[in-house]
């Protein structure tokens, strides 16, 4: 908590909602975010590829079995709705599924520990989960814009992906609208994705940050909204992992 | 909600992260799945095939116990029937040595019965000489009475 400005709910709200910024305008840095998803992602991704990279095609560790089975699940999942030859997408999908489930999970700490800890450092403001913050969720589904329209160029070819996108759904006879169709569909995709995690994340976190207003009765209602929200970071780094997937597949497949 | 240059931090948090997965995290991991997969199936093969060779082996090991059977009842009744063969011929050549014994024994009784009977005749004359000697109390003139003597011999 800021020191001095007097304690109000709306204050309290403000200051958990608030990031841990440096510069002004458009170069400036979340410095919360950008700490928090870096570290976790190195933490889980170099721990990976260390484990990996000791894995053995024999009887596999604990840690190995573990980590097997949550990457031959998405592999699974790729594999039954991406039929393209592209060596990228299971990595990808690994890695959203990996990298969002674990900043998700950062909504399980008590929502007042890491700010007021690092508070007592001379830390203003702290916002732990990196999936509240908007930049990240737009920095992921951004770049998965970028990759599917690569990969729909070189799948289809120049021609090909123009053929289709002024030819689908309605025949070369009515290409405008076939166009502006196009662009609403392709448009929405990084759009819905981003904000949907964004949404669902910001919005659990607001529920535990009003719960945490209620004084003596946050005890036997943060208990069962955490409960609730394992499912919500499961299913949303789920639901992320898997949009992307389909959106790669309708990148790489012809639609007529 | 403020879009700022964090977005970019992010997205290069993300391609670091994806480049990680794609070149140390994935690869070796899909590389130990499949070779654990081929090991297994590898293992699952062997253990058919070693099944199979076990169902050959066992087929074998009863032939070949049915033909040893098979062999010793022959041998068997070929050393019954030898030993019949044997016992056959040695009646045989026991029959015929025994009647050989019996002839020569005959001949050789049959023998000793002659000459016991001509020691009997000479004795018997002997006797007859010496009882007339005793009778007649005198010189007989042996050369007088021999034609006598070898006629009355010739009676015995």
């Amino acid at each position: 908590m800021a020191s001095g400005e007097p304690l109000t709910s709306s204050a309290y709200i403000v200051h958990h909602l608030t990031n841990l910024t440096v510069g002004q305008g458009f170069w400036a840095l979340h410095l919360d975010s950008l700490i928090v998803s870096g570290l976790l992602g190195l933490v889980a991704f170099v721990g990976m590829a260390m484990l990996a990279r000791n894995a053995t095609p024999g009887v596999p560790g604990k840690m190995q079995t573990f980590v097997e089975m949550l990457v031959s699940f998405i592999d699974q999942q790729v594999k039954d709705t991406y039929h393209g030859k592209s060596p990228l997408v299971t990595p990808m999908a690994i890695t959203i599924f990996v990298w969002v489930l674990l900043m998700n999970s950062m909504d399980l700490i008590p929502v007042d520990f890491v700010p007021m800890l690092l508070g007592l450092a001379g830390v203003p403001y702290f916002k732990i989960v990196p999936t509240t913050d908007p930049n990240l969720t737009f920095g992921m589904s951004l770049s998965v814009f970028v990759v599917m329209i690569v990969m729909g160029f070189k799948v289809k070819g120049f021609g090909g992906f123009m053929h289709e996108v002024f030819t689908v759904p309605f025949g070369a006879k009515m290409a405008p609208v076939n166009l502006l169709f196009r662009l609403i569909e392709d448009i929405a995709k990084p759009i819905s994705l981003s904000l949907r995690l964004f949404g669902n994340m910001y919005a659990g976190e607001m529920v535990f940050i009003l719960i945490a207003l209620l004084g003596l009765w946050q005890l036997p209602l943060a208990l069962p909204w955490a409960l609730f929200h394992i499912l919500i970071i499961t299913l949303q780094a789920f639901v992320f992992m898997m949009l992307t997937i389909v959106y790669l597949s309708m990148a790489s497949e012809s639609h007529g | 909600m403020n879009i700022n240059a964090t977005l970019i931090g992010e997205a290069i948090w993300f391609a670091v992260f994806i480049w990680i997965t794609m070149k140390y995290v994935w690869p070796p991991l899909a590389k130990a799945m499949s070779d654990r997969q081929k090991l297994i199936a590898d293992g699952l093969a062997a253990g058919e095939r070693g099944k199979h060779e076990l169902e050959l082996a066992g087929k074998r090991s009863a032939d070949a116990l049915r033909d040893a059977k098979a062999k010793a009842a022959e041998i068997i009744a070929a050393a019954e029937k030898r030993g019949a063969q044997m016992v056959e011929e040695a009646k045989l050549a026991a029959k015929v040595e025994a009647d050989k014994v019996v002839v020569a024994a005959k001949a050789e009784i049959a023998q000793q019965v002659e000459q016991a009977r001509a020691e009997l005749r000479g004795r018997v004359a002997d006797l007859a000489v010496a009882g007339a000697e005793q009778i007649l109390k005198r010189e007989v003139d042996a050369k007088a009475h021999a034609e006598m003597l070898a006629a009355l011999r010739q009676e015995l």
